[in-house]
């Protein structure tokens, strides 16, 4: 019977949030007690504390600044050749072929009618390759690179964008610090209302479409005629 | 039931017979059989084949499906990915009544597939910047204190079409949008469980399929009407939506609600995932980008007449009907025109809008037969009025991918039959 499990850890957590809502109160001292998110409700007392084995499996997210690169290097070189093994098969032997996403070159084509969105032209950061190189690629088998492997993938798509030389090693602390040309380049807003419209109900403008043109059924009975 | 009985060409109403024999009902079932030559004779050739002999029995089958004469009201796919593990299908909308998907029609968008997880080995993490680290199992989160809410969800590249090559059908136009009751647990009672700390700004959600899905969530929605779902339209979540549990944001773009989710992670600032970089973020033509933006902004379509069918019949009465939705809350008014979009009035609203769910609109119209361009224009309760596709495309240019969601004039022509008016063109 699970209840008494349940029960038990419920006074647990009731223990611990005696402890835990004085501080969260007192981090927001300007509303009265008990406001603020952090201190809405005392908990039900259900889940678990994970363990720290599944915590560091599972906390795999790479942030901008570098927090939580794990150690381990990889070098452009090295990177090569785990690209033409893992990775060419579906972006090309330099990241601009094959049937997937183009991953080098587009510099330049943003404001163009073509643009070309790559790691290169448009990613804004270096240390995303690293987090979704490491959790989705390759494709067919994702999780299969290990920290140094993922680190000269990196490095080798790096340097196909011009932005690490030849010699270059990605770790910890050298990823976070390469310079994403696209960087400043993102505004952070919510979606945009366009400017104000009115419902128009009489002698409106009309849609900008051929009311009297044939339909495609009509066009082909004329072409079989 | 023996073997023989599944796969040889055997009489209907004895196989129908022996059924409910099996379930003690000879003596009942046996009459109506023995006479049914003599009734049908007596019938007539006008009464309809189906009252002239007995159904199907119960559990045929256990799980129901639509009939077989609805078997072409089926999701269909795009064909401009190159592998149809990271691809998407579009909901039927042309043949749906109402507001709500059924959940075999839900429109799907997977990064590297379904997977399929056990629900007793799935396992939800907390943690981050919050006082108790937690991991939930299923039945842990099914005992929290739940609620059942119909919100739409609409991926934030339906309609990518109209931009720049619009798309011949209605269902491959706008069928990116779904809507369905979700049931679940709002995420602010399991943040509430774990304690966030005043400086948690943003959450980052993580699913549990090949792709590793992730986006970053300000903690505002994460607090406010954000739920951690396991309920689909009354059963379990389908597997492409998710199963056994996902998070659900309304109103919102659909890839941030993550499927298959599997940990919650608490952080002061986004963490800049691919999904939020590199994908779902608006290219102007000044090459500059719009990021985070979160909302699915007002739109609505005419589902019947629409774009890719006919009007079976021709000239004379019919309804036009459509959906209205808005990620910003309550649909208040749809507006149709059957000139071309000269004039328009106002269409009749099934029932009182929900706030971030589909809204079914109607109007009787009779066509006179004549070439004629129709169209459904929504304004939601902020006062945001759908614009035109002129107006979008002024505001943002034909690079923008996301968020269209312009007024869709369908074009009718003499024979009945209804194009996407803007691609009869191109």
């Amino acid at each position: 019977m699970p209840m008494p499990r349940k029960a038990s850890r419920a006074v647990a957590f009731a223990a611990l949030a005696g402890l835990a809502a004085p501080v969260a109160v007192m981090a927001q001292s300007d509303a009265p007690a008990p406001a603020g998110p952090a201190a809405r409700t005392a908990p039900i007392g259900l889940g678990e504390r994970p363990s720290e084995e599944l915590l560091r499996a599972w906390n795999i997210d790479i942030s901008p600044d570098g927090e939580n690169l794990p150690q381990g290097s990889g070098s452009v070189s090295e990177g090569e050749t785990i690209f033409a093994q893992s990775c060419a098969v579906c972006h090309g032997a330099d990241g601009t072929g094959g049937p997937m996403d183009r991953l080098a070159g587009g510099k330049g084509t943003l404001d163009t009618d073509d643009p070309v969105k790559t790691v290169g032209s448009y990613w804004p950061y270096a240390t995303t390759l690293y987090d979704y190189v490491h959790r989705a690629m390759p494709f067919d088998n994702p999780q299969s690179l290990t920290a140094d492997e993922v680190y000269a993938v990196t490095a080798y798509v790096l340097h196909l964008n011009e932005l690490v030389p030849q010699d270059a090693v990605m770790d910890a602390q050298s990823l976070p610090q390469v310079e994403m040309p696209n960087r400043d380049a993102f505004e952070q807003m919510d979606t945009v209302t366009l400017p104000e419209a009115e419902a128009c109900m009489s002698d409106c403008q009309p849609f900008d479409v051929d009311m009297q043109a044939a339909t495609p059924s009509e066009i082909e009975e004329e072409q079989v005629q | 039931m023996t073997k023989s009985d599944d796969h040889a060409p055997v009489d209907r109403s004895r196989r129908r017979l022996l059924a409910a024999a099996g379930l003690g009902g000879a003596a009942l079932a046996g009459p109506a059989v023995l006479t049914r030559p003599a009734l049908a004779q007596a019938a007539g050739p006008l009464v309809p084949e189906s009252m002239l002999q007995q159904g199907e029995p119960i559990l045929s089958p256990p799980y129901g499906v639509p009939s077989r004469f609805e078997e072409d009201v089926v999701r269909r796919a795009t064909d401009l990915t190159p592998t149809a593990l990271s691809s998407w299908s579009f909901t039927p909308l042309q043949d749906l009544h109402g507001i709500i998907t059924p959940n075999g029609l839900f429109y799907e968008r997977h990064h590297n597939g379904v997977p399929a997880i056990d629900p007793d080995a799935h396992r939800l993490m907390l943690h981050g910047l919050v006082e108790r680290p937690l991991v939930f199992t299923m039945n842990d989160l099914m005992r929290f204190p739940a609620v059942s809410v119909i919100h739409f969800l609409e991926c934030s590249g339906n309609s990518l079409s109209e931009y720049a090559s619009p798309a011949a059908s209605v269902q491959t136009s706008h069928g990116l949008v779904s809507c369905v009751e979700w049931t679940g647990v709002r995420l602010s009672t399991l943040l509430d469980e774990a304690g966030v700390r005043p400086e948690g700004k943003w959450v980052l959600a993580e699913g549990a399929d090949g792709a590793g899905m992730t986006r970053s969530v300000p903690i505002e929605k994460a607090l406010d009407d954000a739920l951690i779902a396991f309920g689909q339209n009354g059963e379990m979540l389908r597997p492409e939506q998710g199963y056994p549990v996902r998070l659900m944001l309304p109103g919102y773009e659909g890839n941030m609600s993550i499927k298959w989710l599997r940990r919650l992670k608490v952080a002061e600032r986004p963490f800049m995932t691919r999904e939020e970089t590199s994908k779902y973020t608006d290219l102007m033509p000044d090459g500059t980008s719009r990021q985070f933006t979160f909302t699915m902004q007002a739109k609505s379509v005419i589902t019947r007449p629409a774009a890719g069918g006919t009007i079976a019949g021709g000239p004379g009465p019919l309804e036009i009907s459509g959906v209205a939705w808005s990620g910003a809350g309550r649909v208040r008014r749809v507006d149709v025109t059957v000139d071309g979009g000269r004039s328009w009035q106002q269409a009749q609203l099934d029932g009182e809008p929900l706030p971030k769910a589909m809204t079914r609109f109607r109007l009787p119209w009779r066509w006179d037969g004549a070439p004629t361009v129709i169209a459904s224009r929504v304004t939601d309760e902020t006062g945001y009025v759908q614009p035109t596709r002129e107006a979008l495309l002024e505001a943002r240019g034909t690079n923008y991918v996301y968020h269209y969601n312009a007024i869709a004039p369908w074009k009718i022509g003499a024979n009945g039959e209804v194009t996407n008016a803007y691609a009869a063109q191109s």
